[in-house]
């Protein structure tokens, strides 16, 4: 009879293959990333914050072997179910060898479908955030879950050795060594009196009097063997974690998309949005986006017309932050929702509106709002909409960021302030 | 047995004592059967770890690579798709014999597997001559420990993917890089770990040898040389080397020794997979006609409830099913149906011979079916099992046909069926189907030019004109990744003639 021996490996080892995983994502990390920036541009701003389905094309990551070609030389295949031929038929070769004929695929494949899997969450987070060249801490903010905070919840008798309390456990020890000592206690002092009026007589050195201090001793000794803290004593601080207090917050998109909006300039745009989205996810429960988009008129549009409409004609920025601010007045009374804006935009405005930007920013907007971000997405000259933007970073350096952006890597600047802001 | 037993258990769920009690049975079964095997052991593990060590080419401890990720990911995502059920078992040829169980499979599925697998396969793997003569079951998982701690060592020095670019290069050559015919020596740990620093030192001084001669100073020499004369000159090696990696890892000139190192850990374990390649349909085959044997001569017994046994049919039929070539699930001879009919057939032809059979097997009709095959499990390998043993009416209830696909007809020529002239031709072909030497091309190592450029020839031998697939001109940059040099490729038809394919030129001799 053979000898067995079952093991149960079940918990061990769990997520060994996450090695191999994360070396197969790095290893072809550029054909990954460009799937990734597909997967952005068609993904919504409040949808960032999940997993993803990846395809790459498999002769880019194929392991190839020497193999010999089915096509050509000669080759003799035997197969079943035979229904029709007999010795000495011929018939036609089978389209690209499929059908009849074509065992086994040739081991790499000639036109094997794409490979196709699923990024997980964080995978796609971390390769997002690799775009944007943001700082490590950032990033830990940004992908880290819920944020809990711990309280004190009273006692419990369970727990790790850091946790005990100390003058709990000691109290109770105390109080079960008094209640434990009790019963020979009574007795103790019921013999000491009757030793003390032995002794009072003059009987102290009688066998009686021995034998009540005999049993003395005995009292004593069990009293001393009570334990002096047990386990049973012992209490842990007892902490529970509770979500951070969340509130409502509101996050204004708008974006220019006169003539001069490039496709790529609004994909840049997309990644601020989805950015400072990504951003509130973490301090807010609830979000709402609004998307205003604007030339020389200002609407308020759902994402998908926000980011794929193309309008022409000039630009007049201040309608855009008129519109804001009619919404946040109407929809959004500010001491119950905390209000974001971030604005992106070419930089090119018509110059008779940009001072009364500056004024519509500086008297109804920036009170208004939590933090207000602007993004610049050029590389010529400032011209006066930057100008005057300018002048209100300057009174406002605590609510106001502004930043003229050439890539992707520019993005992170313009949240410095809000982040700094954030773990001060 | 005078009494009728009650079943082992009802209903799917298992337990570690359920498994055992049927291990127990099982065995004391196999027992009668005179089946000989390792001891072994079953660990049952998750469906991600299952996904996991079938990405590894069913090694639990084996080193680290991207490609193991990917066959994760892709059998990760067809089983979620539930595309594909999960594999049922696996299990490694080693001593003891390891056989894994998946937590999500039933009871009747945890059985069958333990008489498949601890039993059928590990009954072929402790007596088939291939596993004897060229794995060791003793030291396998030792040397994988070895390998892995080895190549995660050179990580840390050198860099992942230093270490993930030269794997790619010995995962591509793994196939070419096995003796065909030589037996190669036991795997021992101690003696690895003795030997590697040791080999080391060897090694670099043995390469140093072969290129010291090298370059001829002036012209005049080169001139006066007869190693201007590329037909006069030695070559070397003197005789084809047909173990492409073994040649690397002892000839490359610029390899580090760690590198060479990393070469041998592949291409050991290439070769202990080989018989793996020789003899899967008779292994297969082997493990289920045990697990069919075993289970219905339990429920026999009595010991496996009904519904038990509808199970266990239902899952084995499955795994055994052949779809006709025309059908849209054909995708080759499926080696579990063949070699089950064939174990099947040859207990049939030594049990109730027919007069067919007393003429085509003269001395297996009417023998011990025990001893017939057990002689045939440890003798044989795939392509001589089936010219051995295909019998005529196996080719008939499987309606074989042979077709022969010559790019110099116009048209597919059926060339045999399963009639009186066809039987030999067809299992010919069919045998010639399972020989590795046909079935994957002939490359060897032809010459190296040690004179001048250090450049590598390796020549195809072209079987019946066959050409090579279109992957070479990705292989040669894997080789030329290991060699440093040029390397070229050539291929000689069967007439001798040698025309070139390609090369790829490379020089990374360092300044």
């Amino acid at each position: 009879m053979v000898d067995v021996r079952i093991i149960d490996r079940r918990y061990d080892s769990r997520n060994k293959s996450t090695v191999n995983r994360g070396r197969f994502i790095r290893r072809f990390k550029e054909q990954i990333r460009g799937a990734v920036a597909d997967a952005i541009a068609r993904r919504g701003i409040t949808d960032i914050d999940r997993g993803e389905k990846i395809d790459l094309p498999a002769r880019d990551i194929s392991e190839p072997q020497f193999h010999q070609s089915r096509h050509g030389g000669v080759w003799r295949d035997v197969l079943p179910g035979n229904d029709r031929f007999g010795t000495g038929d011929e018939a036609d070769r089978p389209k690209s060898g499929a059908g009849g004929k074509g065992s086994e695929g040739s081991p790499d494949g000639d036109g094997v479908d794409d490979f196709t899997f699923t990024l997980s969450r964080d995978e796609f987070l971390n390769i997002f955030f690799d775009d944007l060249a943001l700082p490590n801490l950032i990033k830990t903010q940004l992908s880290g879950l819920t944020e809990y905070k711990q309280i004190r919840a009273g006692y419990t008798h369970t727990g790790v050795p850091s946790n005990i309390n100390i003058v709990r456990s000691l109290r109770g020890a105390t109080g079960r060594r008094i209640a434990g000592s009790g019963p020979y206690r009574k007795e103790l002092r019921e013999l000491r009196t009757a030793l003390t009026a032995l002794e009072g007589t003059g009987h102290g050195d009688t066998s009686a009097a021995e034998g009540i201090r005999g049993k003395i001793d005995i009292l004593l000794r069990k009293i001393d063997r009570l334990p002096f803290i047990d386990t049973f004593d012992l209490r842990y601080n007892s902490r529970v974690r509770i979500p951070q207090p969340s509130a409502h917050a509101v996050m204004f998109c708008l974006m220019d998309v006169s003539g001069s909006m490039t496709e790529e300039k609004k994909q840049m745009a997309k990644r601020f949005f989805m950015l400072l989205y990504l951003f509130l996810t973490r301090s807010y429960e609830h979000i709402d986006v609004v998307f205003i988009r604007h030339h020389t008129q200002a609407e308020e549009v759902d994402e998908d017309s926000f980011f794929h409409s193309r309008e022409s004609g000039g630009t007049v920025v201040s309608s855009a932050l008129d519109l804001m601010h009619s919404i946040i007045v109407e929809r959004y009374a500010s001491n119950q929702w905390n209000v974001y804006g971030a604005q992106a935009s070419d930089g090119e405005n018509w110059s008779n509106d940009s001072p009364r930007c500056k004024q519509v920013l500086e008297t109804q907007i920036v009170p208004l709002v939590q933090h207000y971000a602007y993004i610049e997405i050029t590389s010529s000259e400032p011209q006066n909409l930057w100008q005057e933007y300018e002048k209100v970073a300057l009174e406002n350096p605590q609510r106001f960021a502004m930043q003229r952006i050439s890539g992707l890597e520019d993005i992170y600047p313009v949240f410095r302030e809000l982040f700094r802001k954030k773990l001060a | 047995m005078t009494k009728k037993k009650l079943p082992l258990s009802s209903g799917a769920e298992w337990t570690p004592e359920l498994i055992a009690r049927y291990d127990a049975e099982i065995g004391r079964v196999a027992a009668l059967y005179e089946l000989d095997c390792y001891p072994h052991q079953i660990e049952i593990i998750t469906a991600e770890q299952m996904m996991d060590a079938c990405a590894s080419i069913g090694m639990p401890v084996y080193y680290h690579h991207w490609s193991f990720g990917k066959h994760f990911l892709s059998t990760e995502k067809a089983y979620k798709r539930g595309q594909m059920g999960l594999a049922y078992e696996i299990v490694i040829n080693s001593d003891p014999c390891i056989a894994y169980l998946t937590e999500e499979n039933t009871m009747t599925m945890q059985a069958l597997v333990i008489a498949h697998a601890a039993y059928g396969h590990n009954s072929f793997f402790k007596g088939n001559y291939l596993y004897r003569t060229w794995t060791a079951a003793d030291a396998i998982i030792d040397y994988l420990v070895f390998g892995r701690n080895f190549i995660a060592e050179c990580e840390k020095r050198y860099g992942e993917e230093e270490v993930a670019n030269l794997l790619d290069s010995c995962h591509a050559l793994m196939n070419v890089g096995v003796d065909r015919y030589k037996r190669p020596p036991k795997l021992s740990l101690a003696k690895e770990k003795e030997r590697q620093s040791e080999r080391e030192t060897y090694l670099q001084t043995q390469v140093n040898e072969l290129w010291h001669r090298m370059p001829l100073k002036t012209d005049d020499d080169l001139a006066n040389s007869s190693a201007n004369d590329p037909t006069k000159r030695p070559r070397f090696p003197a005789e084809p080397e047909e173990n492409l990696l073994y040649f690397i890892e002892k000839n490359a000139p610029l390899l580090e020794p760690w590198q060479r190192e990393v070469v041998r850990i592949v291409r050991k374990i290439g070769q202990y997979f080989l018989p793996q390649r020789q003899t899967q349909l008779m292994n297969e085959g082997w493990a289920c006609f045990w697990h069919y044997t075993l289970l219905n001569h339990l429920y026999d017994d009595g010991l496996l409830s009904d519904g038990f046994m509808i199970e266990f049919l239902t899952s084995h039929t499955n795994v055994v099913y052949q779809p006709p070539y025309s059908s849209p699930q054909y995708s080759g001879i499926n080696p579990y149906a063949l070699g089950f009919a064939m174990w099947r057939d040859l207990r049939r032809i030594c049990e109730a011979p027919t007069a067919e059979d007393r003429e085509w097997f003269p001395d297996l009709a009417g023998s011990n079916w025990r001893e017939s095959l057990d002689f045939a499990m440890r003798n044989f390998k795939d392509e001589s099992f089936i010219a051995q043993y295909l019998s005529p009416k196996l080719m008939r209830e499987l309606r074989l046909f042979a077709i022969l696909d010559d790019d110099s007809n116009h048209k597919l020529k059926v060339e045999a069926i399963h009639n009186e002239q066809g039987y030999q031709t067809l299992r010919r072909t069919l045998s010639d189907q399972y020989n590795l030497g046909t079935r994957e091309p002939n490359i060897q190592v032809w010459n190296v030019d040690i004179q001048g450029d250090r450049s590598l020839t390796l020549r195809h031998f072209k079987y019946k004109r066959r050409p090579l697939g279109e992957s070479w001109k990705e292989m040669l940059r894997h080789v030329g990744n290991l060699w440093s040099f040029r390397v070229t490729l050539e291929e000689e038809d069967e007439s001798g003639s040698v025309r070139s394919v390609g090369e790829i030129q490379l020089d990374r001799r360092r300044a």
